[in-house]
């Protein structure tokens, strides 16, 4: 969104220095088609009057963006159908490495594995943020600016930090089971990236530590702009404070939710570096998840073919959820 | 709105425990890296072991894998600027035959995930002899870093006043001088946020240059350091310390220029 087009926020949450955040993620860049068609055209649409002029313009970032990006995306496609292994000669097998993709149990895992991190990364933050934002915002509270410094902060650490941090707490000897000793738990200690069980959880739980922030600032920015006057004609009538949060803060902040869930869903969905890290896809295969079967497949099993396979229906996918949330961002309007 | 005295307390109470669960593991981290490293350590210098970010530096050759991550981060940052600037400029100013069609173009790159271009990037990428070296690994990240920039930089140029644009055409100015000295300065906190997400994003990028140097030539820091933690089993000390340099510039720019980082994030993180 053009910073500058848009009016500064005076609310006291974010003190005045952070922009509003509008519906954005890709939902609201694929609906601003509306606004651009209300403004009037600069000159014809047939024939500029700028002549060459912004071809010009455009042509070097076109020219990388298609070789290092468009062409690849293209190539993705082609070598999908395919079975190669990277060396020798390719053989065309036309769609059987999509339906591999349904019918391989461990492709399948791998996409199941992906959906339990998408609670974990998405779901579950999105219902702690929502009462964590709701429970700030009724009371202004001191040090709100930094609280957002702190929570913010996982987002901007690299992957590889956070997971070699976490590692580090899930080790047999680390904080965590250290932790539960003191407190007299001594039977739930365990190695937290070796069961079989536990471990894609615990790996969630990463990924909950690193949305929940994200969801929070952006909830409490959402919630920051619902007119007071809402909850104090909600009080006259007599509602409670779970009341008033069901039935006017969740739906003021639609947007926001909105726009929170298709960051962090994608996030889930992209997950490689914390699997890389943290198990490698283990204890067995089950911490697997697509972008890391992309990874193996393509690299260490020498099945490329079906490696771009699931990096093409992973890149659907990502494509299907900014469609559904630019629907939804419409229906808003 | 009033609240009570008591939900205030509470309040502030949630607020407390949800800062300290966030820097939890970000405490830990620092403390192990300043703990010491051996029990003869332990008994030298003070409580904090300063020392052991030199030994990781060494013993992790993080010189090298930040030398080349700055490198990167250069090569990245500088000519996705430039780039998304003109074409921003481009899309922004000027409406031309085909300009929706390639805008939606450019916004398709935006959404595609790394994953989906690395595997056929990397085959003929080898096929040319460029695997294992900086471009390799740079200009996938600054296509996709020009495809989010385009888009940051047209939604700018839109917004910024037309006037401005037409003043300075009727002055005589060329279009590079409108672009370069008239709309740029302007558009500097813009492009701050702009130039910080493409520095972060580039920075803490892992899967393009793991595929991108198969045989480990060539290491970025976050690289650097997952190999250090393979092969620097004994413990946790150095491994902890060369975690909190890899993130220290990044993290040293969010704690200085935090609300770019997070508007930039929550308003055109699309990319990601």
């Amino acid at each position: 969104m053009p910073s500058s087009s848009r009016p500064t926020s005076d609310d006291p949450v974010r003190g005045g220095e952070v922009r509003p955040a509008p519906v954005t993620a890709a939902g609201a860049v694929l609906a601003r088609r509306d606004d651009d068609a209300r403004r009037p055209a600069p000159s014809s649409r047939r024939r500029s009057k700028y002549g060459l002029a912004p071809y010009g313009f455009l042509l070097p970032a076109l020219v990388v963006y298609a070789v290092f990006l468009l062409y690849p995306l293209g190539r993705a496609v082609q070598i999908s159908l395919y079975e190669w292994d990277g060396l020798s000669l390719a053989t065309f097998v036309g769609l059987r490495n999509y339906v591999d993709v349904v019918t391989d149990a461990q492709l399948r895992a791998s996409f199941g594995h992906a959906l339990v991190l998408i609670f974990f990364f998405a779901v579950l933050p999105l219902g702690i943020g929502l009462v964590l934002a709701a429970l700030l915002t009724r009371a202004r509270v001191r040090g709100l600016a930094f609280f957002r410094t702190v929570v913010f902060l996982p987002q901007v650490i690299a992957m590889v930090v956070v997971a070699v941090a976490w590692r580090q707490i899930y080790a047999p000897d680390g904080q965590l089971n250290g932790l539960l000793r003191a407190v007299g738990l001594d039977s739930l200690t365990r190695t937290w990236l070796g069961d079989y069980t536990l471990t894609l959880p615990a790996v969630g739980l990463i990924g909950t530590w690193v949305s929940t922030g994200l969801v929070t600032v952006l909830l409490m920015a959402g919630m920051s702009r619902i007119p007071g006057e809402l909850y104090e004609a909600a009080t006259l009538d007599g509602a409670g404070p779970v009341r008033t949060f069901v039935s006017i803060t969740v739906p003021s902040v639609r947007a926001e939710i909105v726009v929170s869930l298709t960051l962090t869903i994608i996030a889930a969905l992209k997950t490689f570096d914390l699997v890389y890290v943290t198990t490698s896809g283990g204890p067995g295969r089950t911490t697997t998840v697509p972008s890391f079967e992309v990874y193996r497949r393509a690299f260490q099993l020498g099945e490329v073919g079906s490696a771009a396979a699931v990096a093409v229906v992973l890149t659907i996918l990502i494509f299907l959820i900014n469609l559904a949330v630019n629907r939804i961002g419409e229906r808003e309007r | 709105m009033r609240v009570s005295a008591a939900e205030r307390a509470a309040n502030y109470a949630i607020l407390v425990l949800f800062a300290l669960v966030a820097l939890a593991p970000i405490v830990t981290i620092l403390a192990t890296a300043l703990s010491p490293e051996t029990p003869a350590d332990a008994q030298t210098g003070g409580p904090l072991h300063w020392e052991n970010f030199g030994r990781a530096w060494e013993q992790g050759r993080f010189s090298e894998y930040m030398r080349n991550s700055v490198v990167v981060a250069l090569i990245v940052v500088s000519l996705a600027t430039v780039l998304s600037l003109m074409a921003g400029y481009a899309f922004g100013a000027f409406e031309f035959r085909g300009s929706q069609v390639l805008f939606y173009l450019f916004l398709v790159g935006i959404m595609v995930p790394s994953e989906a271009i690395v595997v056929p990037l990397f085959f003929d990428l080898q096929l040319l002899g460029l695997t294992n070296t900086v471009w390799a690994i740079a200009l996938p990240q600054v296509a996709q870093s020009v495809a989010f920039g385009t888009y940051w930089m047209r939604a700018y140029f839109r917004g910024a006043n037309r006037s401005i644009i037409e003043a300075a055409r009727l002055d005589g100015a060329g279009h590079h001088r409108v672009l370069w000295q008239v709309l740029v300065p302007v558009a500097r906190p813009a492009l701050v946020t702009m130039i910080l997400l493409m520095f972060m994003w580039t920075w803490n990028e892992f899967l393009i240059p793991l595929v991108m140097s198969p045989n480990a030539q060539l290491r970025t820091a976050p690289l650097g350091l997952a190999l250090f933690q393979g092969q620097y089993v004994q413990g946790t000390t150095l491994l902890a310390a060369g975690a909190v340099l890899v993130a220290l510039p990044v993290v040293i720019l969010y704690l200085f220029l935090q609300r770019h980082f997070i508007a930039g994030m929550l308003e055109g993180a699309v990319r990601e």
